[in-house]
């Protein structure tokens, strides 16, 4: 790819980046949406686990998971759905009629949902902190940073995914989202330690990055968080590093491939005449 | 002159998933057509025609099963990375954009996706703002605008790139008389004016502005060219009768009768659903042919609302060749 190329795809994911990072939050309705309801089942479990006397650092595991199911709902509904509405308003049509890589469009989304959500996810969970008083014990700052960075990108490299795969199943795609929701919030140990479901369930949840990253998370800002460790940190950063990079060349695979489909078909802009 | 846009044989199928499961359904049929450099060059069709499947598969959005297209010299199939930077395209009722951005913004974000640097992006958006009137709307957001508003801004985001070659799909679709009149003089300005040849390939559904716009103009039906030359040309070519307009003050009236009466070259009508009339359009060989077609819808016990002498039309020359109107019960006239 020339420089030129390179600076035109940069561009691109800016100017696509920019209508979540700075679009997205003129509407007020993220307060409610992104902030105020993931901190109601926050609440919920938090009561049970306070009525039955529980330490408070698992207060503090349903603070963090609650959080960020932020992250899990925005992937599904921001990434994986947005091509078919992107379809339907007809900018997928404008999207590949121009001069930059698809790809950047994809990275463009990624990117911006990522960022928006990365404050997100804190803001929760330092009001769920407030709320319940919990203590953070941090190992290691520099390692909790990494893991929810490599989270987030593993996260949304998985989202960029199945965002190709929703460009050819369209309306049917709503089902999926629905699969993926409420089982991926329990298989991935979003309000108990994964470690609870056993090994072989727990490494099936593994294929979403979230498990990992909560695990290590939990392990590195918590006291108790070792002792219900699912794997050592720094095999799940490994597996998180993985997991990114097999997602994003997934991504870009499926997305040339349903790209070329579509020209070849017509199915992915053509509303028949 | 160089050629913009060159196709040979170009077809295009899609399976047909209908009463003929496994068959094919032919969009575009062998066609050939050649486009020179600095031209506005219209396709005219009835809707199912293949106009839209043409535009999409020289915008590189779609492949075609046979054949081969080239434009700005390259081929659809696999050069489409290098005829993407030098292309735009604009639809009528146009969706696009996001509703929480600003209409200067939503342009900012298309320009960057053709690599254009801010600076020079914005100042083209704000000479094209001014230019369709839409200057006061910059900092509104685009889910507060009306259709017509929201179609001069898809306008505005065609030509920001600066493209050689402009595909214009319905593009005065939604706008009102005035605006797509101002719509029409500035893409005739742009191809007249530009430094470098500009090229501009137009469906539309209005007969006055292909009549207008058009350098040259083919005819599609069926996915195949039925006819391509200049709009002059084309009427001359056709113009082998005398052309009336009939209309009749019954929507029920039987039209079809009328077409078998000897001297009847070619007619085509439409119902006028809000006025409860049907309009006919007759291209007679003779002058006596009329006579007979008075005495048929008299004698069938209906009255004639309307008759007149027309000169031939463009429209005249697209219902010889097409055998119907363009369009049924829509106004031509803007």
């Amino acid at each position: 790819m020339s420089s030129d190329e390179i600076v035109k795809n940069l561009r691109g994911i800016w100017a696509r980046a920019y209508v979540r990072i700075i679009g997205v939050n003129r509407e007020p309705s993220w307060l409610i949406f992104e902030l105020f309801f993931p901190l109601l089942p926050i609440c919920a479990f938090a009561f049970v686990y306070k009525s039955m006397n529980a330490p408070t650092d698992y207060l503090g595991f349903v603070i963090l998971g609650g959080a960020m199911t932020a992250i899990w709902m925005n992937v599904l509904w921001g990434m994986a759905a947005q091509f078919f509405w992107e379809r339907e308003s007809g900018n997928l049509t404008l999207y590949m009629l121009c001069p930059m890589s698809t790809m950047a469009v994809l990275i463009g989304m990624a990117f911006g949902s990522a960022f928006s959500t990365f404050f997100r996810v804190i803001i929760t969970f330092l009001i769920g902190k407030f709320l319940f008083g919990v203590t953070l014990h941090v190992a290691s700052y520099f390692w909790l940073f990494v893991t929810f960075i490599l989270t987030i990108a593993a996260v949304f490299s998985l989202g960029m995914m199945m965002a190709s795969f929703f460009l050819i199943y369209g309306r049917d795609a709503w089902n999926i989202l629905t699969v993926f929701m409420e089982p991926v919030f329990f298989m991935s140990g979003f309000y108990f330690p994964v470690k609870t479901l056993g090994y072989p369930l727990g490494a099936l949840a593994s294929l979403i990055p979230i498990t990992l990253g909560l695990d290590s998370m939990r392990q590195l800002a918590f006291a108790l968080g070792p002792e219900t460790a699912f794997l050592p940190v720094k095999t799940e950063v490994a597996i998180l590093v993985v997991l990114t990079v097999v997602y994003l060349a997934g991504a870009k695979y499926l997305l040339n491939k349903l790209e070329y489909l579509g020209r070849r078909e017509g199915r992915l802009t053509l509303r028949w005449q | 002159m160089a050629i913009a846009i060159k196709t040979n044989d170009l077809s295009r199928t899609f399976s047909d998933d209908g009463e003929k499961k496994g068959g094919l359904f032919w969009a575009l049929r062998d066609v050939n057509i050649e486009i020179p450099d600095g031209m506005i060059f219209g396709l005219l069709g009835p809707n199912g025609a293949g106009k839209t499947t043409l535009i999409k598969i020289l915008s590189t959005l779609l492949l075609p099963s046979a054949g081969e297209a080239l434009v700005a010299g390259y081929n659809v199939d696999n050069e489409y990375d290098k005829i993407r930077p030098v292309i735009n395209m604009v639809s009528g009722g146009e969706n696009c954009g996001y509703g929480i951005l600003t209409v200067a913004e939503n342009l900012w974000m298309f320009t960057q996706f053709y690599g254009i640097p801010t600076k020079p992006a914005m100042k083209r958006i704000k000479e094209l703002l001014e230019i369709m009137n839409l200057t006061e709307k910059a900092d509104t957001k685009i889910n507060k605008l009306s259709t017509g508003m929201r179609q001069k801004m898809n306008f505005i985001r065609g030509f920001v790139t600066d493209p050689k070659i402009l595909f214009l799909d319905e593009p005065t679709l939604g706008l009102d008389v005035n605006a797509a009149r101002e719509t029409r003089k500035f893409v005739m300005n742009w191809v007249k004016t530009a430094e470098e040849p500009k090229t501009v390939i137009l469906t539309t559904h209005y007969m006055q502005e292909a009549d207008e716009m058009c350098d040259r103009l083919a005819i599609i039906d069926h996915g195949k060219i039925l006819a391509e030359d200049t709009p002059r040309s084309l009427k001359k070519q056709e113009s082998g009768g005398i052309s009336y307009n009939i209309t009749v003050g019954y929507k029920d009236f039987d039209a079809e009768g009328l077409r078998k009466i000897p001297g009847v070259a070619s007619f085509a009508h439409s119902v006028l659903d809000e006025q409860g009339m049907i309009e006919m359009v007759f291209i007679l060989q003779t002058d006596a042919a009329l006579a007979k077609i008075i005495e048929k819808i008299n004698s069938d016990g209906f009255s004639i609302n309307n008759i007149q002498k027309t000169e031939f039309t463009l429209e005249d020359a697209f219902i010889k060749l097409v055998g119907r109107r363009l369009s049924n019960g829509e106004s031509d006239a803007r």
